[in-house]
């Protein structure tokens, strides 16, 4: 590998509860993504694959190990600083959508512009871009209540690229789709993938959303069991 | 960051009218209630007062008999007695006789009973009772005891109209009599008496033409210096004690009444109602503080999932904390000046409808809106950060 990765998990463990009633929902996991990569993250539940996201999106720190943030140690970050974190590196897209309520869609992606400080002009231009980008022109004044589910993750998607992070990370973000709904947004998030570069973390169950990413990874009781990418990524860090 | 925080607020308090409606509405209904309730009770106090006020200042009342006493057939008061009063004590501004007889008052085929009052024209000075129409009587007709009299506006009404009856002629019992004059309409006092239900007369002609005898009922004595009464009253007992040969030691047959002591009553009364509803402006602020919390409660639960998406998406627990907070502050504050104008505006248009003043009382006015303001901001701002300290995970998992 000839660049650094964007993100780097070394021996990352994460345990719940205390004494006897301790959970180690990751066991000590490496883990590495580069730019551009669209990643797959499948496993049954409580393998430990949205512990990693919640880790991996610097929602949840970890118990131990580190976390390597474009070569950066995030992993003993204070609350406010991985706030800081999210909101001018990471995007986020939900299995419920999570659109502010009674918010019109143009609205909802001005929200993180607001957080990072843009000027106004600016975050309007940004955001109706955007909304065209994810096919949603002529809708910027809907609400979420307005829109169809397949349309409010469009939004979601929209309000995770807008502030051109880092990162996307996409948390069963077909779950409350069906199927067809489920296939226009893995194209549209495959396409991102393709045409723009978009770094894409994406946890699912399911084996034919997995396969629009291009690579695959495999959880299971809080491991990795398998990684499509080339053996060496698991075994770089260990000699 | 505080310009983005208050657009995040503006924007939420837009998108959600109705949640941020209820909430102002529970300031507006505790403000204005807490001032309403005041205003009009300031107002109704004043009113007593005040009537207790045109009773005439510094007034004692004299007349014959023991108040708690015996009915004991007892000297009528007359002429000389008030005369020696008006002689002898200094310091009286007024002492005035009256004989009230009740009688029926006639202009053709109108009649209305009434009181009439036998006296002079201190009686007026005394209540500074002005005379709307024509004039007061003359020191020849009181001399004489002429028949002429002046109305009240009740009397006035009833057998005239809407005419304006100087020189007129009227019968009372069976004595004809000229309209000379007629009083300032003075209404309902707060004890519930129409004041201008009465017909004044010079005393001469009530005690000859209408009780055929020389008595006065009642003798009042404004005296000149509030600090004086006590000095006055004793001074006043002691000459009637003497003109009227009671022995040391013998109980009176007449009484000297300090109104001022009635008007302490009063305003013991009227202390009272201030206190009780003093009382109830305090529960009616509780009342809409707890409404209040409610909204508040109830909308930062609901909000947690809001909170949530806002923590994932970059805020911090202080861009979530400020936002919350100013939204409280703009509903408190707005609802607020509501509730101050609606307060007050009510108070005004009741006061005017039940005839008492309107006294604007700033002091509640700023306890008002600040414990609502208090309350709004609390319950906005304690559980929305409480909910900003969870997870975001656990704030998105939030139904």
């Amino acid at each position: 590998m000839a660049d650094a990765p964007l993100i780097e998990l070394r021996r990352v463990a994460k345990v719940y509860g205390s004494g006897e009633a301790q959970v180690a929902a990751l066991a000590g996991i490496d883990l590495s993504i580069h730019d551009g990569e669209f990643v797959a993250v499948m496993g049954p539940s409580g393998s430990g694959k949205s512990t990693c996201m919640n880790i991996l999106g610097c929602l949840d720190a970890p118990t131990a190990g580190h976390y390597l943030f474009r070569g950066t140690d995030v992993s003993s970050l204070t609350r406010d600083q991985r706030a800081l974190l999210r909101r001018h590196y990471l995007g986020f897209v939900f299995q419920g959508f999570n659109l502010l309520k009674r918010t019109t869609a143009l609205e909802n992606l001005e929200l993180p512009l607001i957080y990072r400080g843009v000027a106004r002009a600016e975050r309007r231009r940004l955001s109706l871009d955007t909304l065209a980008k994810v096919g949603l022109t002529g809708r910027e004044n809907h609400t979420a209540a307005e829109l169809s589910g397949g349309q409010q993750q469009r939004v979601a998607i929209a309000r995770a690229l807008v502030a051109s992070p880092s990162v996307v990370f996409a948390d069963e973000p077909t779950g409350n789709l069906d199927t067809a709904k489920s296939h226009e947004i893995m194209q549209l998030l495959k396409t991102l993938n393709a045409e723009q570069k978009l770094t894409i973390v994406l946890v699912t169950h399911e084996e034919d959303v997995a396969a629009y990413a291009s690579r695959q990874v495999r959880f299971r009781d809080g491991l990795i069991e398998s990684d499509t990418a080339t053996l060496q990524s698991q075994k770089v860090g260990r000699p | 960051m505080m310009l983005n925080a208050f657009l995040l607020a503006l924007r939420e308090i837009r998108n959600n009218l109705m949640r941020a409606g209820l909430t102002t509405l529970g300031i507006v209904i505790g403000v204005g209630a807490v001032i309403l309730m005041v205003t009009l009770g300031a107002g109704a106090n004043s009113r007593v007062t005040s009537d207790i006020a045109t009773m005439g200042n510094n007034l004692l009342v004299v007349f014959p008999g023991q108040r708690n006493g015996p009915p004991t057939a007892v000297t009528p008061f007359d002429m000389s007695i008030v005369d020696a009063i008006q002689r002898d004590i200094p310091g009286l501004a007024e002492v005035v006789p009256e004989l009230a007889v009740n009688g029926v008052a006639v202009n053709g085929n109108h009649n209305h009973s009434t009181q009439i009052d036998g006296t002079n024209n201190s009686y007026l000075r005394s209540r500074n009772w002005a005379i709307t129409y024509g004039r007061g009587f003359s020191p020849a007709e009181i001399l004489a005891g002429k028949s002429v009299c002046i109305l009240g506006e009740t009397v006035r009404h009833d057998l005239f109209g809407d005419q304006i009856p100087i020189g007129e002629r009227i019968r009372i019992n069976k004595v004809t009599c000229e309209v000379i004059g007629l009083l300032e309409a003075k209404g309902t006092s707060s004890f519930g008496q129409d004041m201008d239900e009465v017909v004044l007369m010079p005393l001469k002609a009530v005690q000859r033409k209408l009780a055929g005898n020389t008595q006065v009922n009642v003798i009042r004595v404004s005296v000149a210096e509030a600090g004086e009464m006590h000095h006055a009253s004793d001074a006043i007992e002691r000459l009637m004690r003497e003109r009227r040969h009671i022995l040391p030691g013998q109980a009176e047959d007449f009484t000297v009444q300090d109104m001022q002591e009635i008007t302490q009553i009063v305003q013991g009364v009227t202390g009272i109602l201030t206190a009780f509803l003093s009382a109830v402006a305090a529960i009616s602020l509780l009342v809409g503080g707890i409404g209040i919390m409610n909204i508040m409660l109830v909308s930062v639960t609901e909000r947690t999932r809001e909170i949530g998406i806002r923590l994932a998406i970059g805020a911090r627990e202080r861009d979530v904390l400020l936002q919350f907070l100013i939204e409280a502050v703009v509903m408190s504050a707005s609802g607020g000046i509501v509730g101050i104008l609606l307060g007050l505006a009510g108070s005004f248009a009741i006061a005017r409808a039940l005839s008492i003043p309107f006294i604007f009382q700033p002091g509640i006015v700023v306890i008002a809106v600040l414990f609502a303001a208090g309350v709004g901001v609390a319950f906005g701002y304690f559980p929305a950060r409480r909910a900003a300290r969870l997870d975001p995970i656990e704030a998105l998992r939030h139904e």
